[in-house]
């Protein structure tokens, strides 16, 4: 047993730790709150609301396992709503060209962002500091006013619900209600599956971790890290566009305050899920149920009737205390296990 | 061996039982012990269950209707609210009413934060047949989304300021040529927003002021404060601010004595008046009667009394109108002024001692 724990790489030891802490709480929830938590709905609506988030975190762990960061995720979401928004009622757009607006939006941050860290050198934290505040302030400039899109083709596929068999509950009506997650949730999941084999099977996947892990020892072991690096963000920022097109399907209307917070609750999310600020350890497994746990937190004080906003923001920091504290207790255990 | 993976899991465990079990007494603790625990989140047959979500806490107004609710189900013989505060995003607003949906609640209260994009939600709250009563502002859905509405009547409101300051300017002998009127505007798209808008332009247009212009004030000291500033700097020969609501007008009195000018009545002598909706605070009475608000134009925050008899009609099977207006009165420190007229109907100024 002890060989297999110290066996088990940083990385898988830190993921299981997330994901038994999700389904405790969880089943913490299920007993102190009552059914409402048992129904499945309840947990697709968790994935409904944040599958944006979820594939905003994906790209904040890669940029983090890099050993970088990208604090301007919530901005380009913002202006990926906004222009898509704008794109498709006051310009008559269609919906397959606002989603090239969100892919183009994204990579173009993500390229020159990835310029000015990787081959600039120049600190991630202030480049998209930067790129945040840019994007921010573009999004007022497209348009101030909030407003729903109102193009029919976008409406539908907002709309859209895919139903899962087999897992819907019955209301207290004692009508049979299909479970269903949107479009979003799907390319969520997709993505989430994607980053994961890259990650885990692919030379690039592996040279993201030892970039992050030891600059040196991977520009010693051939690793273009320049490269590495730019690419890391490039993905980020893509994933980012994605993301913010994700948020806007969700919510249906562009405004400058959307995503308000979202950079700050990806990377929340990913250090709950296990990936370390210091670079080189991480796992986008973790950073999923990293995002499953945060707002699984945030429903449970909605739902226990907690009505000041505050109290979700303390229970999430109480929460990033103590994984952290559990990340370093365990890692340091681990450590001494590894001496004797 | 395994006592060290033990240990390990015990660790986790030990640590998030705590935090579920602080975060119960807490909820227990912050209202005084009304629920008896357990039995408030089994939802009890004969308890009924509303859940309230609120826009946020962005005024004056939106803290005393958050607590003109809390008040009135926690006096009120088995009710219990659920409050939601979604700090002002319309995408808190629609998850908050998917889980009071899951949660199975009775009735779901709703201070809708914009007026559309509200169609998809309310019609899962159908299918799950819980009536929602919308309350303040106004959602442009279909009427057969919602089962009523409690509010104001923004443009009426409106209307009431801006024949008050017609009358004010008549009975002084200015002419309409002379007023130069801006306006600080609350947050775009709320119906408030909306109505007491629409009211100015329709007075600008009637009594020939000239308009200078307008920003979005968000309903925010700070932001009034701001673009009062602005406006200060842009229009020289400003002498009249209407504002859309209290916060928003401290906010204008404070930029305008920043830029050592006076708030008040008396525009011929280069004073500026300033005019303000909401009226539900001591200090914006209090500058009311300073005469530094020339007028407020009352808007009824005290909704809970009004939203707990539409239940207890519900519970009894009655049916409530779709549309309720709450009753409001206009507020000033000019006693000169007893009574403005809108559209034939003649309205009581109630006036402040100073």
């Amino acid at each position: 047993m002890t060989k297999k724990l110290k066996n088990m790489t940083d990385t898988n030891l830190l993921l299981t730790i997330t994901i038994v802490v999700f389904f405790l709480m969880y089943i913490g929830a299920i007993v102190f709150q009552g059914k409402g938590f048992l129904k499945p709905q309840t947990f697709f609506n968790i994935l409904n609301a944040n599958a944006a988030l979820i594939i905003l975190s994906c790209g904040m762990s890669l940029v983090m396992i890099t050993g970088g960061i990208d604090i301007s995720v919530g901005g380009v979401t913002a202006l990926v709503s906004m222009c898509c928004a704008v794109y498709l009622d006051y310009k008559g757009g269609n919906v397959v060209g606002s989603l090239f607006i969100a892919l183009g939006i994204g990579l173009a941050f993500g390229l020159v962002q990835g310029f000015l860290v990787a081959y600039l050198d120049i600190q991630p934290f202030i480049v998209s500091l930067a790129g945040m505040f840019f994007a921010r302030g573009m999004t007022t400039i497209v348009n101030t006013n909030p407003f729903n899109v109102a193009n029919e083709e976008f409406v539908a596929l907002k709309e859209t619900r895919v139903i899962i068999p087999g897992l819907g509950s019955v209301n207290k009506l004692g009508k049979y209600v299909n479970a269903y997650v949107e479009i979003g949730v799907v390319v969520a999941i997709i993505i989430v599956i994607l980053m994961f084999i890259v990650l885990r099977w692919t030379k690039l996947g592996r040279s993201f971790y030892a970039v992050g892990g030891n600059k040196q020892s991977a520009l010693m072991l051939g690793i273009n890290v320049k490269r590495t690096k730019f690419l890391s963000h490039v993905i980020c920022s893509l994933l980012a566009g994605i993301g913010g097109y994700v948020y806007f399907l969700h919510v249906g209307s562009g405004a400058a305050s959307h995503a308000a917070g979202a950079e700050m609750n990806a990377i929340a999310s990913s250090i709950i899920g296990g990936t370390m600020l210091t670079g080189g350890v991480g796992n986008i497994a973790g950073t999923f149920f990293g995002v499953l746990s945060l707002s699984t937190i945030q429903n449970i004080v909605s739902s226990a009737g907690l009505d000041q906003a505050w109290w979700t923001g303390i229970t999430i920091a109480a929460m990033l205390c103590l994984f952290l504290v559990i990340q370093s207790v365990v890692m340091s255990r681990k450590n001494a296990a590894m001496k004797k | 061996m395994k006592i060290r993976i033990l240990s390990m899991f015990l660790t986790v465990a030990l640590l998030t039982v705590p935090l579920v079990a602080c975060g119960k007494t807490a909820e227990t603790d912050s209202f005084d012990g009304i629920y008896e625990d357990e039995e408030y989140v089994e939802t009890d047959e004969d308890v009924v269950v509303v859940g309230f979500s609120q826009i946020g806490a962005e005024s004056d107004w939106r803290k005393v209707n958050t607590e003109s609710m809390k008040e009135t189900f926690a006096n009120a013989e088995g009710y219990e609210l659920i409050v939601d505060d979604a700090q002002q995003k319309q995408s808190n607003q629609i998850t908050a009413i998917r889980r009071f949906i899951q949660q199975e609640v009775d009735y779901i209260v709703l201070a809708p934060v914009t007026e559309d994009g509200w169609d998809t939600v309310l019609g899962e709250a159908r299918d799950a047949h819980i009536p929602v009563i919308i309350v303040d502002r106004m959602v442009d859905a279909n009427n057969s989304l919602f089962t009523c509405w409690v509010g104001s009547d923004f443009l009426l409101e409106s209307k009431k300021v801006t024949s008050w300051m017609n009358k004010y300017f008549t009975m002084q002998g200015i002419d309409g040529s002379e007023i130069n009127i801006a306006n600080i505007q609350g947050t775009y798209g709320a119906s408030s927003q909306i109505g007491r808008t629409s009211g100015l332009s329709q007075a600008v247009r009637d009594n020939g002021w000239n308009f200078l212009g307008a920003e979005c004030g968000e309903y925010t000291q700070a932001r009034g404060r701001e673009i009062m500033a602005q406006f200060l700097n842009k229009y020289r020969d400003i002498n009249v601010v209407y504002c859309e609501n209290d916060n928003e007008a401290f906010g204008a009195i404070e930029a305008i004595e920043a830029a050592g000018r006076k708030a008040g009545n008396n525009i011929k002598d280069g004073e500026i008046m300033v005019v303000s909706f909401d009226g539900v605070s001591d200090e914006a009475l209090d500058k009311a009667g300073e005469g530094k608000i020339a007028c407020i134009g009352e808007c009824n925050p005290l909704h809970g009394p009004r939203v707990l008899e539409i239940i207890e009609n519900l519970e009894a099977g009655i049916t409530p109108n779709k549309f309720e207006y709450v009753d409001e009165s206009i507020y000033s420190g000019e006693d000169r002024i007893t009574t403005i007229s809108v559209d034939g109907q003649s309205y009581y100024v109630t006036v402040l001692n100073k």
